[in-house]
Formats: C-alpha cells, structure tokens, sequence
C-alpha cells in the first residue's frame, strides 16, 4: 500500500498544547512555574525604550557643535519635562540668550559635539504580556516570559485576521453547510466566540462587531469582503497585527465552502465553554496558523503530544483543496506508485478519491488534497 | 584546502533554500564535467530540527541511491574521492531561514543611498529598507523601524571622500539611538558595515564601535561620479560567514564541510549570470521566480563606454511569487492586468478566491488547463512587475557624467537613466517552478516574451532544475566544470525570438526573417503585424537574418536588416509582430480573447483551445 505526507490541519478533541509568551525585549516574568493562570494572567511586563527626539541644539542656539556640551541646563541622563528649558547660550554679544525647550517628557539620552544634535528620548512604553489560554506555567522564560500548558481541545484554521481573544463558545447556525446571516446574531453574543457555516459576508462581520462578538469562526469568507474589511488587498500572508475590534478565522478558506463535520462538531460539543481565539496567520517560515483552543479540565497522567504526523494512506478521509473539486470531501481509494499525466500535460504523483457524497472517483494531484481526520 | 582545478574529479553541491535542500553531482568524464544525478529533501533549519546538516545529509543521501555510489560516511561526506567513494569537492549556497536581510543607509536616497541598495542586492541580501536623510521620516521614526526590523546587517554608506562628516555622524548616531539586535538571536553583536566617507570613519567608530560588530571598508561611493561596490560587497559575505551563517542552526558544522564559503543563494547566481555575460560578449537577463520573490539579475553595457565595459546589477522583489506571494501580485498588478492574458471570461470573485487560496495553500498545482492558464496569467504579470522594479534600480549614477562599475573605472552617459536596453538583450533566462516546470516549453517562452518583451533579436532559455546556485558557487573554484555544466546540463535553449520596434495595423506586412541553419534546409517568412509566428530550428545554431518593413526596427535603424549566428532551440524561431512601443493588447474583451487564442494556436501552446 503507497502512502504519501500531507499537509493537514488538526483538529483535536484533546491535547496538549504549550505557547510560549515572550516579551518583546527583557524584563519581569511575574508567575512561577506550576502556577494556574486564566487567559487573562499576566505573564510577564516590560518597558520599551521610548521614541527619540532630535534637538539640532547648534543650530537653534547658534552655538559651534563642539561647544554645545556646555549650554545643557541638566547633564545628559536626567529627566526633562515637555516645555522645559534644557540648554540656553548667549546671544548678541552676551545681550540675549537663546534657549531650547524640551520636545517631550523623557530624558537626556545623548549630545554629540560633531553634529550638534541633542537626543531626547521620550518615556518608556509599559507593555504587558499575558497567558492566551487557560492552563498552568509549564516553564519560566528568565527575563522574557513562560511557556503556558494546557490541556485543552484544539481547531486549527486555514487563515485568520485579527488578535488574540477570548469568549464563551457560541453556536449560531443550524448546521455546518448554513451561512451566517445577521439575523442569526443576538443580543446575548456580546462578548462570544460565534460559530457560524460555511460562508459570511463582511455586512454581517460588521453587525458581530457592532454587537460586541469577539470572534467568529466560519468555513469561508470572500476575499472582496476581506478587501473591504481590511481596507486594503492583502498581499502576504501575514496577519494577526490587525486592529479590526473582531477576530476572524476561516476554518475551510476562500469563497462559500462547508465546515469539516468533525470540525463543527467538535465545536458543538463545547458550546458554552470559554475558548481562546487567536487569528494570527503566517504561511511563511514556521507556518502559524489562526486556532481555536477550549480549555479541558486539568488532569494528571500521560500528555498526548500535540504535534502529528500526516501520511496519506488508502482509506485516508482528505478534502480537495483546489479546482476542479475543490472543497469536495472523500476517502483514498487508491495511491499509484507511477506519475499520471493531468490535464495540463503536467505528469505529477496522484491518487483517486472517492467523494462522500455521490460516491463517484476522480484522480487528484496528491499536492491538492489535505487530511481531515487528526 | 581547496583542491588544485584539474585534479576534480567529482564534486557534490548542496543548495539549502527556504523549503528545500537541493543536492546535485557532478563528475568528469570523456566529454568534460557533466551532471550526473541530484536528490532533494525538505530543509532541516526550522523546529524540529533546527539542524540544517539533516536536510543536507538526506539530499546527499537520495543523490547516493540514485547514483549507487557511497558519498557518506555516516553523517559525514566522504572527500576526497577513493575509488569510487565520495567526491573531490563539497560546496554549498543557502537562503534558508529567509536568507540575508538587510538594512542600507545613506545620506541621500537617490544617491548613496541607491548605491548602497545596489551593493547589498548585488552580495545577495534583501533589503529590507533604505534609511537616509532625505526619505522624508524623522528621526524617531527611523529609530522605530531600524528596531521593528530586526536585520541580519546594516550596511552604512554617506558622502564622499573627503565630503561632508558632520551628516555621516549624524546617521551613525541616530543608528546608534536604535540600539539594533540581530534577527537570529541576541547571542551576537549585530554587524554593521561602514562604507562611506573614510574621513567620518573614526566619528561612526566612536559611535557604533561598543555597540556593533562594526567594519569599516573603503568607501563604496568615493566621489559622485564613481561607484565601488567590491570591497563592501566582499565584506557583506564575510560577515554573512562569520556571523549571520554561524549563528543559524547547524551551520557551524555545515562550514566544516567545505573549503569553500558557504555563499547566500542569489549571490551564487549573480556570479554565474556575470560570468557567462563576459565570456559570451552578451547582455544577459536572468530571472528567478520563486513561490514568495522573484530576483532578476542583468549585465549590460555601459551606454557610450568605449570598450565592452558591463555593470551587473541584481534586485528581489521580496513580495512578488507564485505562492506566497501570489496574493501581492494580484494587489499590486491589479486584477484587470492579470485578466488581460486569459482567454476566456472568469468572473472577479471566484479569481480573487482562486489566488487567495493559492496563498493559503502554496503548494497545490493546476490540475485543469484553465487554471494552468490563470497561473500562467499572474506569472507574467510578477515577472512584468519585478522588472520593471529591477530597471528603476539598474541606472546609471545619479548626478553627473559618470564612471560606475562593480569592478572599477567605467565612463557612462546618461545620469540616472536605465541600463537596460532591451534592444541589446542577447540571452534572457528564466528559472522558477512556473518557468522551468511548465508543460509544454513554448509556454515558459511566451510567459517571458509577454513579460520582458526583448526588442530585436534575443535568445531565451530556461534552467531545467534551478541549479544555478551550486554552479555559482562552483564557479568561484572551477570556472571550467561550472559553464561546462550550465551550458550543457542546466539551460535549456528555448529560441531566440524575432521582436521588432513599431506598429502598423493589423496585416500589415512587418518584418521578413531568413532562418539558415547550419545543417538543413534554410527557410524564409514574411509575418503580418499583430500575429506570432513559431519556426521549429533544427541543428544547434543557425544564421538568423531578419529584415523589417520601413517604419519597424530591429535596433539598426528603421527598415534596416540584422544577422546573427544563434542557438537553435527547443520551441524554435519566434517572431513577435504584435508590436513595441507600445505593445498593447485589444481594449475590447471579444476581440482580446480572440487575439490570445489566435497566438496560442500560432505557438501550439496548449493541446486544447481554451
């Protein structure tokens, strides 16, 4: 029996996961290891150095660069207010004097007696970096953060838009196959993670938003609504930064495409139940996926691991993911060793699937389908 | 200790890309040095394994059972060559993990600035941003970015030789404000080369000196009318070497396989499409399209210049592919671009979900001829793009009457304007999936024709297996088993292709071209304007004279006949009548369609009407 490796996306009732939450520079880790956190724990702080201000101290004091060292009011280090005078210099035969007021509150970060220029950098920026998911400390990052654990079920989506979230699991369609329509939004979704179909439109992004949704999870979303939602094509990629007050994630991808049934249901089954949400997306180096992570009571004894293989063999339930099938689910029938040449004259590695549905076979390109069983 | 040239026998070359690691052998037999077999394994340089040697080791491994000969020695490589064990010579490329990112600063944007830009594209580096005086940020806001970059290097350039001091400094300092950490890590110092104005060198010293792993190299904009990228060039590699590679996950080892330096990928190319240039006496294009950039490479003549002094020049369009990217081609070229080369109706939403689920899923593959033929649409249109970036880049000095070579003292005419001269264009070759891998070969010849459209006579080629990176490097060691190879094993002639300059209305006769081959029988054909016409060549090389109707050009005036001797090809003679200058496709969307089906059946490009 032939087997081949695919890429698939897991979908997991129960695991392990582990997510490091790292600083952007070094500061204060503020849990222990072992301790319980929520997703809202904070797991470590920092300040970042604040922005520079450039002063040309020479030539608003009219003073030779290599002189400029001597008409600072404070020396170099120390803090300085908005509006403050910091450096002053004789003007008109010692009848007037110059002086330069601070551009920000912050302190003296350096002179130079080559350019003449003062920096001022501006306050710290206080930031803050918490657990994501609810779990326990698994290992403390010294200086820069912790691993969180936590067991938990997890949802991996194929793209996602927006941060990191969290919120009581919501089931607002029907069925997998139903899309999510603004009517099937209620009052009662504010502050929820929203489970929709297969498809929403960016009119109905816009009123979750309004009502105080999360996040939503649905099969798929079209890309001239993403266009609108962003503002803007997205060229790479590369999400998660967005500003957009709702996270999204696609669970199938583009244009109107059913959610896995192991996916929805699995959902279904924690309705209710707070889940972590986080949209961010890179396809690039290190593939990140968005996911939907729900928490399971914390138990002792073995860790099923959360990483997966994913070899392709007959009897292997996988989704067409490009045309002329695409989104069409089936099982492996079979895997020819040989090349077949496809339409396009390409002469490629294949295999015959055989749809759920309407039970009929067709020869796909092994790199065109993905795994759905996790 | 490098091996003496002519006692290679056999050489095993690796190439560590973003995804995959790409081995190949070669070895000398009674025709010289040939491939002989290559292996492929996914690259080891992320988690799991963090450990780019497994990936290597598994590539060497394939080429070991396809060959039947033993080149390890458990997890070593076996040199030199005993008996029929292991090979003379190991060497390797990489751009694995992202390649070489780097930052470029430079007092004016258009001047030190552009020619720092030039000599960190030509070392191989993306450039991630290009800080000067004059880009219209302030300082705190350059500050910010220098920080959210993270590059592997900074290269700093600024003023002339014995010019201005005081703004070089101040550069220094803003850089030295940003206190910049290296990518890969904090383990190590980030590097920073300093390339301009000698005499501020000991101000940037006392600047950067504590905080940087700084080197300071000879000036790479000497005085306005010179340019001299070598020397920070070469100190790019160096550093590349001595910092960046040894940091990056199981490199160190990886180095002690190799008495040569592990070169970045691009650098490797640059070097090989430089060589072949000089020695066949051509301007030659070369173009990578991979899933996420596309780097183009050209060496030209210097305009005016009174020998056959070249200037190289290299550029990445870092967001434009076919996967990754793919989604960037279509926000940057514009859905009705892309449409304009498909020859039936698709309607805009399910396009735009097509291509995004390209990017969410890079690496599905077409598997009707209509979405072939959609894939083959966005092609042209990153290759069109990426060119057109790489003539904004490939200029002539900014300022005056100007002298700028990679290499030394060259005389140039215009200031500021484009090398390329497509009019002058010998060889253009392509490599990339969607170029070396497309079906039929007429397919990847008109992909590039409608994307570069030469002027005049060109030839076009194809690297079969995208091997250029390991012959670059080759090349550095044995210049011999490196052309040998490239010429006989990785390009693959296409034709040469037949484009005058003018237009006409359609059926107007335009050029008349006479194809004499050095073995056959010759033939000749007139071409109307606005149609292509495909001519099997056989044999290796032919004359080739082509004579255009008055008003049309083939680069030696108006109505005036060229000849060439060229290399036969694989698709043919193709003569492009359909226009330059403009070369402009039906606005009406029938007529369009019409007009691209008709030049698919003049090029047999597909084996059913779509």
């Amino acid at each position: 029996m032939g087997h081949a490796y695919t890429p698939g996306l897991r979908v997991a009732a129960e695991t392990v996961v582990r997510r490091e939450r790292r600083l952007p520079l070094k500061g204060d880790v503020c849990v222990v290891a072992g301790a319980a956190v929520g997703p809202e724990s904070v797991i470590a702080r920092c300040v970042l150095p604040g922005n520079v201000q450039t002063v040309n101290l020479a030539a608003k004091l009219g003073v030779d660069p290599a002189a400029v060292g001597g008409t600072l009011l404070k020396p170099v280090g120390s803090a300085v207010a908005l509006d403050e005078t910091i450096a002053e210099a004789k003007a008109m035969f010692g009848l007037m004097r110059n002086r330069v007021a601070s551009p920000a509150d912050g302190t003296l970060e350096s002179v130079s007696s080559v350019t003449g220029q003062l920096l001022v950098r501006e306050r710290p920026i206080p930031v803050e970096v918490n657990a994501y998911v609810r779990g326990h400390v698994a290992e403390v990052l010294p200086g820069e953060g912790a691993v969180v654990e936590s067991r938990a079920a997890l949802v991996q989506g194929i793209f996602g838009v927006g941060g990191e979230t969290n919120g009581r699991l919501a089931i607002a369609t029907s069925g997998p196959g139903q899309s999510l329509e603004a009517s099937h939004l209620k009052p009662e979704h504010r502050g929820a993670v929203v489970v929709g179909g297969d498809h929403v439109t960016h009119a109905t992004v816009l009123k979750a938003r309004e009502l105080g949704v999360r996040a939503l999870v649905v099969g798929g979303f079209d890309d001239r609504d993403l266009r609108q939602l962003l503002g803007r094509d997205l060229g790479v990629a590369i999400t998660g930064q967005e500003e957009l007050g709702i996270t999204l994630v696609l669970t199938e991808g583009f244009g109107r495409i059913g959610m896995a049934a192991r996916t929805w249901e699995l959902l279904n089954a924690h309705a209710g139940k707070v889940a972590s949400v986080s949209g961010a997306t890179q396809i690039r180096a290190g593939v990140l996926r968005p996911e939907i992570l729900i928490p399971l009571d914390e138990r002792a004894g073995a860790h099923a691991s959360e990483a997966e293989g994913g070899t392709l063999e007959v009897g292997s339930f996988v989704r067409v993911i490009r045309q002329p099938w695409f989104g069409r689910l089936g099982c492996v029938v079979e895997l020819p060793a040989e090349l077949a040449a496809l339409d396009t004259e390409a002469r490629v590695r294949v295999l015959v699937v055989e749809f759920a549905d309407d039970r009929t076979r067709a020869t796909v390109p092994r790199a065109n389908v993905e795994r759905l069983a996790g | 200790m490098i091996p003496a040239p002519e006692s290679i026998r056999s050489i095993l070359a690796t190439d560590c890309g973003s995804t995959t690691t790409k081995a190949i052998l070669i070895e000398r037999g009674a025709e010289g040095y040939r491939l002989v077999t290559r292996g492929e394994a996914p690259t080891t340089v992320e988690a799991p394994f963090e450990d780019v040697t497994r990936g290597v080791l598994n590539a060497v491994r394939e080429v070991e059972e396809l060959r039947g000969r033993k080149l390890l020695d458990g997890d070593r490589i076996l040199t030199p060559q005993s008996g029929d064990d292991g090979v003379d010579l190991y060497l390797s490329t990489s751009s694995a993990g992202g390649g070489l990112q780097m930052m470029v600063s430079g007092l004016v944007l258009q001047m030190t600035g552009e020619s720092a830009q030039r000599a960190a594209l030509g070392a191989g580096a993306i450039v991630m941003d290009v800080i000067a005086l004059n880009d219209g940020r302030r300082a705190h806001e350059k500050v910010r970015r220098l920080r959210q970059l993270r590059p592997d290097m900074i290269l700093i350039s600024g003023g002339t030789d014995g010019g201005d001091v005081k703004r070089v400094t101040e550069m220094a300092e803003i850089i030295a404000a940003a206190d910049p950490r290296a990518r890969l890590g904090a383990g190590y110092e980030l590097p920073v080369i300093f390339a301009g104005n000698q005499s501020a060198a000991a101000n940037v010293t006392a600047c950067l000196g504590s905080k940087t792993a700084l080197s300071v190299v000879p000036n790479l904009r000497p005085s306005l009318e010179r340019e001299h990228l070598g020397p920070a060039r070469d100190a790019i590699h160096e550093l590349f070497m001595e910092h960046v590679m040894a940091h990056a996950p199981g490199y160190k080892k990886l180095m002690t396989w190799s008495p040569v330096p592990i070169m970045p990928t691009p650098g490797a190319v640059g070097l090989i499409i430089e060589k072949v240039a000089k020695r066949d006496r051509l301007a030659v294009v070369g173009v990578d399209i991979g899933g996420a950039t596309t780097d183009v490479f050209s060496v030209f003549r210097v305009p005016g210049a009174a020998d056959d002094a070249t200037v190289f020049n290299r550029t990445v369009s870092a967001n434009l592919g076919m996967s990754y990217s793919v989604s960037n081609v279509m926000a940057e070229a514009g859905i009705a671009n892309i449409l304009r080369w498909v020859p039936f109706a698709v309607d805009e939403v399910e396009l735009r979900n097509r291509i995004k689920n390209k990017m969410i899923r890079p690496t599905t593959i077409p598997q009707t001829l209509e979405d072939l033929v959609i894939e083959q649409a966005i092609s042209r249109e990153a290759l069109r793009l990426s060119f057109e970036q790489h003539k904004a880049l490939a200029v002539g000095l900014k300022g005056k009457q100007t002298a700028r070579d990679i290499s030394d003292v060259l005389d140039q005419t215009a200031s500021g304007s484009s090398l390329v001269d497509l009019v002058d264009l010998g060889l253009l070759v392509g490599s990339g999936g969607v170029l070396s891998h497309a079906p039929r070969r007429a397919q990847a010849m008109l992909m590039m024709i409608d994307a570069f459209l030469p002027e005049g006579i060109t030839e076009l080629a194809v690297d079969s297996i995208f091997m250029t990176p390991q012959l670059g490097v080759l090349s550095t060691v044995h210049e011999t088993a490196a052309t040998q190879v490239f010429e006989r094993d990785c390009l693959v002639f296409l034709g040469p292709c037949v484009a005058p300059i003018g237009s006409a209305k359609p059926g107007a006769p335009c050029v008349t071209v006479e194809w004499a081959p050095e073995s056959g029988a010759p033939s000749r054909h007139t071409v109307a304007f606005g149609t292509l016409l495909r001519v099997p060549t056989a044999g290796e090389r032919g004359k080739l004279t082509a004579t255009p109707e008055r008003g049309f050009d083939l680069g030696a005036g108006k109505g005036k006949p060229v000849a060439r001797t060229v290399r036969a090809g694989v698709v043919g003679l193709v003569v492009d009548a359909r226009g330059r200058r403009p070369f402009a496709l039906p606005e009406e969307p029938a007529a369009r369609i019409a007009r691209l089906r008709e030049w698919n059946r003049a090029l047999d490009l597909y084996p059913r009407e779509v």
